[in-house]
């Protein structure tokens, strides 16, 4: 397998005592989109939440195990650069109702206070614009509400904001549930492009869609890891008999 | 046979569509009343001199009641200073930690402290700020109006930061941003507009209350820009010319009352209006 950015070792985590994620132990290769399948509550989104820290601010929360970013233990790192480095998008499109496009795509440098030149945040916008193809769509628009984008838009707003800070990891969960095939579609070939600079960790209840967009994908279920390979090979011929099931459709 | 059924039905409906019509304009008749009657009496003092002159003495035509107006945004700057700061700060900790014990503990005084008598406010800004400072103050009338708005202030900002998604916080947390940034600077401007009209309406509220500031302001029959001094307010001087035999002083409480009514008024109105036209949209 090629580079590891970050992998997991053993990893578990709980919400109060009960345990949805069960030693998971993975690596995911650069460059590279792995999906995460599996069906609903069996740990996906808690799982990738353990991956930027974002796990830990739910209260009676607690993890165990390692994830290494680089080889460096997350847990060991303040968590804020963590973030940093391992970049999120939500289900639900959310950008900052009280800013404009341009604002919401800084939002990562503006609140926390970092000061950039002008050329350097008009750079930076155009950039992450582009990265998250919409450049095109909002350049003239650059000064309104992100809110009053279309879902797909926003979505692709909330991904050229997360690009903006450069991260080496992007997390999508469920990134498309909440849009229509179309912008669905357009996300799936942007993430195409976008793994040529970062990588992306997808969580997906689609099984067409791991299949159409992944390089590796794993299979979770009831917060185990069945099954992790070449998505080619895991759909082709899975190891696991509840892979099968699951991707012919038996449950989920 | 059915028919009949019908246009009973259809009667009973515009019976009590009738009442509920008529006790609804039964609950506005009394504003509209108290607004009629005030202006009334009270349009015809106000002009320029009326709003910018000072009192004089009873007998005497042409007197002001600028010092009372004065003294009226001094107290509410110093309730505001007091009572904004702590109230957002409060209604944040109530949204952040909506199910802790000392969350718990601080709605219900804030609850209790909502509900105690004005007069009895006054008589605690007297012991705490009058007393050990030896003078009556607009510094600690504004510290009992601020304790009346401040409830108001923690319960409405609470309610509006509750409102805001907590994908929104996520989001910004996300990014790397520490906790207590993201409350600064995404979840308390996104509750903004609802903040800005809850404390208006605070506002709206202490502008007419008289108990609190009659052993704190005390009231000043001239004028004072110093905080540490009595000054007049609104309602003060309404009360005490009302209460006078004097002729041109009721009628100048008259003419106070109009403006006071003109503050709660707009207070009430631009806090809609905000509500309304600037309410963020998640
Ligand atoms: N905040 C929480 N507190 C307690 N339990 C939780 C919490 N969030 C999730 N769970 C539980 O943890 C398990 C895994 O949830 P998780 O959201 O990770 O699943 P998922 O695979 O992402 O599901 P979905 O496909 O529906 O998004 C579920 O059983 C869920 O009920
Ligand atoms: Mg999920």
């Amino acid at each position: 397998m090629e580079n590891a950015v970050l992998r997991t070792e053993r990893l578990n985590a709980y919400y109060g005592e009960s345990r949805v994620v069960k030693s998971v132990s993975i690596s995911v290769p650069e460059n590279k989109v792995t999906a995460i399948m599996g069906p609903s509550g069996c740990g996906k989104s808690t799982f990738i939440r353990c991956l930027n820290r974002m796990h830990e601010l739910v209260s009676g929360a607690k993890i165990e195990g390692k994830v290494l970013l680089r080889d460096k233990d997350i847990y060991q790192m303040e968590s804020t650069l963590v973030r940093r480095k391992v970049g999120m998008v939500f289900q639900r499109p959310n950008p900052f109702p009280t800013m404009s496009i341009y604002e919401n795509v800084l939002a990562g440098y503006k609140l926390n206070g970092i000061r950039l030149k002008r050329s350097e945040a008009d750079a930076i916008v155009e950039n992450s614009l582009r990265k998250a193809a919409m450049w095109d769509e909002v350049k003239d628009y650059l000064h309104r509400r992100g809110t009053f984008l279309s879902g797909g838009q926003q979505q692709r707003l909330c991904i050229a904001r997360s690009l903006a800070v450069k991260p080496e990891v992007v997390l999508l969960d469920e990134p498309t549930s909440a849009l229509d095939p179309k912008a669905t579609s357009k996300i799936e070939d942007l993430m195409e492009e976008l793994k040529e600079s970062v990588t992306i960790i997808l969580v997906t209840h689609n099984v067409g869609q791991a299949s159409r967009v992944s390089d590796y994908t794993a299979f979770l279920y009831l917060g185990e890891l069945i099954e992790f390979g070449p998505t080619e090979r895991v759909f082709t011929v899975p190891k696991s008999k509840k892979t099968e099931e699951y991707l012919i459709g038996k449950f989920g | 046979m059915s028919d009949k059924k019908t246009a009973l039905r259809l009667a009973k409906n515009k019976v009590f569509k009738f009442i509920v019509v008529l006790f609804s304009l039964g609950s506005i008749i009394p504003l509209l009343f108290i607004l009629l009657y005030i202006f009334k009496k009270g349009i015809g003092v106000i002009n320029w001199k009326f709003l910018v002159g000072l009192p004089k003495p009873p007998g005497v035509t042409g007197g002001g009641i600028a010092n009372a107006i004065v003294g009226t945004l001094m107290l509410i700057l110093v309730a505001s200073l007091f009572a904004i700061p702590l109230g957002v700060s409060g209604g944040v900790f109530l949204s952040e930690y909506r199910k802790s014990k000392l969350a718990y503990f601080t709605r219900l005084s804030v609850e209790i402290l909502q509900g105690i008598p004005s007069i009895v406010i006054g008589i605690i800004a007297y012991l705490w700020v009058v007393k050990p400072m030896g003078k009556f103050s607009a510094f600690s009338g504004g510290i009992a109006l601020g304790m009346i708005m401040l409830p108001m202030v923690v319960r409405s900002s609470e309610e509006v930061l509750k409102l805001v998604p907590r994908t929104l916080k996520e989001a910004s947390l996300a990014l790397g941003i520490p906790y207590h940034r993201t409350i600064l600077r995404v979840a308390v401007p996104s509750a903004l507009p609802g903040i800005v009209s809850g404390v208006l309406l605070g506002i709206a509220r202490i502008a007419g209350e008289t108990a609190p500031l009659l052993f704190t302001a005390f009231g000043n029959q001239f004028m004072n820009w110093n905080l540490f001094k009595p000054v007049n307010s609104l309602p003060l001087l309404i009360f005490n010319y009302a209460m006078s035999p004097y002729d041109e002083w009721q009628r100048a409480a008259w003419g106070a009352s109009v403006i006071l009514v003109i503050i709660v008024l707009l207070g009430n109105i631009i806090s809609r209006m905000i509500v309304n036209k600037w309410k963020t949209r998640f």
